[in-house]
């Protein structure tokens, strides 16, 4: 199957700023693809180009098999877009702006089922600036999925919205994708990415660095799980790496940092038990026990050096 | 095409009466000028106004300063906010054609502007027997050019500064001076002749004399002038907007 989305070589420089630099991936069908990275990575220069909102300087790119710019007549209905920042007039009214936005597609879908799936409905005819920014995001994605588009982009849906509409936009998110629509998102939050998306690339200073599965990103760093307690007495640090999921030991004064050998989660409750039991046999008492998970972030830091903080 | 642009031209229309501001420079604050020089002067025919009172001069005169306004104040200062706060990023994402936008946004403010104008006359001929010695026709062409052109102006400020606050103070920098040395407000004949002569450089000033003009009967011939520089700003705006349109 041809995949809906196809970049090859993709460059874009403001002037002798390159935001995006010789960027190549494709996007199959009904997929979540997450760009991530830090601000000014250059995803939403990215995204801007697949919405045919701004022109490669090198490289090809199709969306739908149609070039988002010379054939941006034929792709436009087809696409759904939220944009980072964009916005509707402050007075106009929720069930207005669908409206509008209903009468430039030819076949839109009907906007009132449309709130109601989207919690909106009561909303309807509160004017847009007394909306809080959740409300907004979910009518961005209404005005987005208004005509029943075969690919939505979405660009830093989640910035400045509370932990609890996050989740729910994450829902929301998923719910596209189960209508089998194909989603590009891009965000800077790793979390995000990593619970969200089928495949994420790694974006940094406008070049995609690691495109994966979201397990296999992690799964590529080796033994960045971690277990750490503390204990009053000394104890015999050779015998913990006997145990079958540990690897290698590191001592700061009483506090023991055990390195997992994997990876995946299993394996890491299974690290967990094994301390623990460890322990609890020999007599030891200890404190301050934590569990680290390797994550997105951690493999950021492992390609790019630095961390990403916001 | 149709349906969209409808559409949009009914929301826009909506939402500008939404901002009372704009609703009373265009439509509140000439009617008030009208009673208020009206109750003090009347509209008894003046030799100093060529037999005509000071209502039958004011009503062209007040309508070019709504022209003015629309222009001005209202189509730049909007246009450079919708840029700014990103609405017309959002509409831009969509199939919508940006002259679809334009126009729509062009048609809500015209009709607008035929409002302000509509209640002066209304006014006028209720409360002060407004004369009128012209040709309608005539002097509905005179109103579009003056106000396409004022449009254009206005698009042209919009497109050269780059937020709806420098809009603002641009257009109000514009208009004041304007308004007053232009015969908009104050009539011409009222003005020491250094003033009139530094007018005929104002735009307004030849919104004023067309309007007037051709409100109390003059052929076209009579004012050449007026038309050429009208025409000349609503060309050479046309042209200059188009480059600086900016979406973003």
């Amino acid at each position: 199957m041809n995949p809906i989305i196809q970049v090859e070589k993709l460059t874009k420089a403001y002037g002798a700023m390159i935001a995006v630099d010789d960027v190549s991936f494709a996007v199959q069908s009904g997929e979540i693809f997450g760009m991530v990275g830090p601000n000014g990575a250059g995803k939403t220069t990215t995204i801007e180009c697949l919405e045919g909102l701004r022109r490669p300087d090198q490289g090809r790119v199709h969306v739908l098999g149609l070039d988002p710019v010379s054939q941006e007549r034929l792709l436009r209905p087809q696409l759904g877009v939220q944009l980072q920042q964009a916005n509707l007039p402050e007075r106009i009214k929720v069930w207005e702006a669908l409206d509008l936005y209903a009468s430039f597609y030819s076949r839109p879908l009907d906007w009132r089922n449309l709130i109601e799936q989207l919690g909106l409905a009561e909303k309807r005819n509160t004017a847009f600036r007394k909306l809080s920014g959740g409300q907004k995001q979910r009518l961005f994605i209404a005005l987005a999925l208004l005509n029943d588009p075969q690919v939505v982009f979405l660009d830093e849906l989640t910035t400045g919205l509370d932990p609890q509409a996050r989740h729910a936009s994450w829902d929301l998110v998923r719910s596209i994708r189960d209508r089998g629509k194909t989603v590009f998102l891009t965000t800077h939050f790793m979390e995000e990415a990593e619970r969200l998306c089928d495949r994420v690339a790694i974006m940094d200073q406008g070049r995609i660095v690691a495109l994966d599965t979201p397990a296999n990103l992690i799964r590529s760093l080796k033994g960045e799980n971690r277990v750490q307690f503390s204990v009053d007495v000394d104890l015999d640090v050779s015998s913990l790496s006997k145990l079958p999921h540990a690897g290698r030991l590191e001592r700061h004064g009483d506090i023991f940092v055990v390195h997992g050998r994997a990876t995946d989660h299993q394996d890491q409750a299974a690290l967990v038990g094994e301390v623990v039991n460890f322990l609890t046999l020999h007599g030891v008492r200890f404190s301050e026990l934590r569990t680290e998970q390797a994550n997105l972030e951690d493999v950021f830091l492992a390609l790019t050096g630095r961390q990403i903080r916001v | 095409m149709m349906r969209p642009f409808l559409k949009m031209t009914w929301i826009e229309a909506k939402l500008l009466l939404r901002e009372p501001i704009g609703v009373f420079f265009t439509l509140a604050f000439p009617l008030m000028m009208l009673f208020l020089f009206g109750s003090i002067y009347g509209n008894k025919p003046l030799p100093f106004f060529a037999g005509y009172g000071s209502v039958d001069v004011s009503v062209p005169a007040y309508t070019a300063m709504i022209i003015a306004t629309s222009g001005l104040l209202t189509l730049s200062i909007g246009m450079a906010g919708n840029r700014e706060n990103g609405i017309l990023r959002r509409l831009r994402a969509t199939p919508m054609r940006p002259l679809i936008i334009l126009s729509s946004q062009m048609t809500v403010i015209f009709a607008m502007t035929v409002a302000g104008m509509t209640l002066l006359i209304v006014a006028g001929k209720i409360f002060y027997g407004l004369r009128f010695n012209g040709s309608a026709l005539n002097v509905a062409a005179a109103f579009l050019l003056s106000s396409l052109s004022f449009f254009a102006l206005g698009f042209v400020l919009a497109g050269l500064l780059p937020t709806a606050r420098t809009a603002q103070v641009v257009g109000m920098v514009l208009f004041y001076p304007m308004i007053f040395l232009s015969g908009s407000t104050i009539p011409l004949e009222s003005l020491p002749s250094g003033v009139r002569a530094f007018a005929r450089f104002l735009p307004l000033t030849h919104v004023v004399t067309l309007l007037r003009g051709l409100w109390i009967g003059d052929a076209w011939s009579r004012h050449g002038t007026e038309v050429i520089v009208l025409l000349v700003l609503l060309i050479a705006c046309t042209l200059v907007a188009v480059k600086t349109f900016r979406w973003e």
